[in-house]
């Protein structure tokens, strides 16, 4: 019950520093974007050239020294990998495209729904089937193998590769990008930022705060946790915009969104299966990533070059809708998820009567 | 007693593996063996909702869940 208190807290909190960093110069429903704020950082590297959405976000940089920093302080810090870690970096990959065919992650889907935006509705629509596809293949037997023990030192390198990137960001040397126009010209300051990253790190590693994981647990254990978290966002961001006056009913018109109903549902439900088979949403990537685990720091740098590829090959969609080569994209996205998911089923079998003491490894 | 070995596993194989084993069982006693904290809390609130009894035990980075019913 106690942990049930405190997921939903974290969702309340979540959308109030969403709706708040919006207030500061966020871009319009973009509070806080997992996937928009990792393509911005892709553009900010200089890694695509698409200039209206290129910004080193803070709240990434946050977010994983949050979480990186709680999971050292509660112990639960672990350095894992060797887990079909190529395979994530493709599943990333192509969930990347289909959250920028959609135009944002679960997180930014909930709070679009909370102001009103109905393509968020469909896309919602869409990541239920891409679950539900997902949990075909885990009912079926898929894994993606273990993971094991690594060097202890091989988990820092995320959230030092995150030092990096902030050391990039206030430095502001020539060779990094910063928009001068579009979505990633618009932020909050940089300290504000960083600070609401932090705490939703925090949050995110204490709760395991994740949308897929919760429609996942919802469906296979009729288990409602995970779920709260969200529920608690929508209602809170949704009172919130209320509020502020920034929600407006209906499909036409909404912030960086378009209003293609089929690409709408095709995006969200690539995003929604991928992300069933690699075990968590971008946001929950990057939470696993900064405890230690390896694949999915990989999987951020497939999610990273996802956003790349997407913005340099003009598969990304934009206000104006989704093009033909997006289109093309997300259809080769599903048949490398749908083979993905066949090789990969009974990739692991139990081993059965370990000795209790428990010896190390595979 | 058997055990079965959920270590490397990110969620939810942990907790399918589990439940599995749960509904194989009916009831009786076996250990889940698992190295991440949220692999033991997933497995915890299963086995609560299906009204086993669950006990954790910390073995060095790793926890010995043991499931009675």
């Amino acid at each position: 019950m106690k942990r049930n208190v405190l997921i939903v807290i974290t969702g309340a909190i979540v959308a109030v520093m969403a709706l708040a960093l919006v207030k500061l110069g966020n871009p319009q429903n973009m509070g806080i974007c997992i996937a928009c704020f990792l393509r911005d950082t892709a553009g900010g590297l200089g890694l695509h050239r698409a200039a209206v959405v290129q910004y080193i976000r803070p709240e990434i940089i946050g977010l994983v020294l949050g979480a990186f920093i709680t999971s050292v302080f509660t112990k639960e810090y672990r350095s894992l990998g060797g887990s079909s870690t190529f395979t994530r970096f493709v599943l990333g990959f192509f969930v990347m495209i289909g959250l920028l065919v959609f135009l944002g992650c679960p997180l930014r889907m909930i709070l679009r729904i909370a102001a009103g935006d109905l393509n968020a509705v469909v896309g919602l629509v869409g990541l239920i089937a891409g679950v539900l596809i997902g949990i075909v293949f885990l009912r079926r037997g898929f894994s993606l193998g273990r993971a094991v023990p690594q060097n202890k030192s091989g988990g820092y390198f995320f959230p030092l590769l995150m030092l990096g990137l902030l050391v990039l960001l206030l430095a502001k040397p020539a060779y990094i990008f910063f928009s001068t126009e579009g979505p990633g010209s618009m932020h909050a300051p940089v300290a504000i930022a960083l600070a609401a990253g932090l705490i939703f790190g925090i949050l995110a590693q204490r709760t395991r705060l994740c949308l897929i994981g919760g429609i996942r647990d919802f469906v296979i254990f009729g288990d409602l946790y995970l779920l709260y978290g969200f529920l608690a966002i929508l209602v809170t961001a949704l009172v919130g915009s209320l509020a502020l006056g920034s929600f407006h009913l209906g499909l036409q018109g909404q912030p960086i969104a378009h209003s293609d109903g089929l690409w709408n549902f095709l995006g969200m439900a690539l995003g929604g299966f991928g992300s069933t088979l690699l075990g968590g949403c971008p946001l929950r990537q990057l939470v696993s990533a900064s405890e230690g685990n390896s694949d999915s720091a990989v999987t951020v740098l497939g999610l990273l070059a996802g956003a790349a590829f997407a913005h340099n090959f003009g598969l990304a969609a934009s206000a104006k809708g989704v093009t033909a080569a997006g289109q093309i994209a997300v259809l080769i996205g599903f048949a490398v998820i749908i083979l993905v998911g066949f090789l990969n089923i009974k990739g692991v079998s139990v081993r059965q009567g370990v000795s209790a003491s428990g010896s190390q490894g595979c | 007693m058997e055990v079965k070995d959920a270590r490397g596993l990110l969620c939810p194989e942990p907790v399918l593996i589990t439940k599995k084993e749960i509904e194989r069982l009916g009831k009786g006693t076996f250990q889940v063996l698992v190295d991440t904290v949220a692999a033991r809390d997933n497995i915890t609130r299963l086995a609560k909702s299906k009204k086993w009894e669950i006990s954790a035990q910390p073995r060095g980075d790793e926890f010995l869940l043991t499931l009675k019913k």
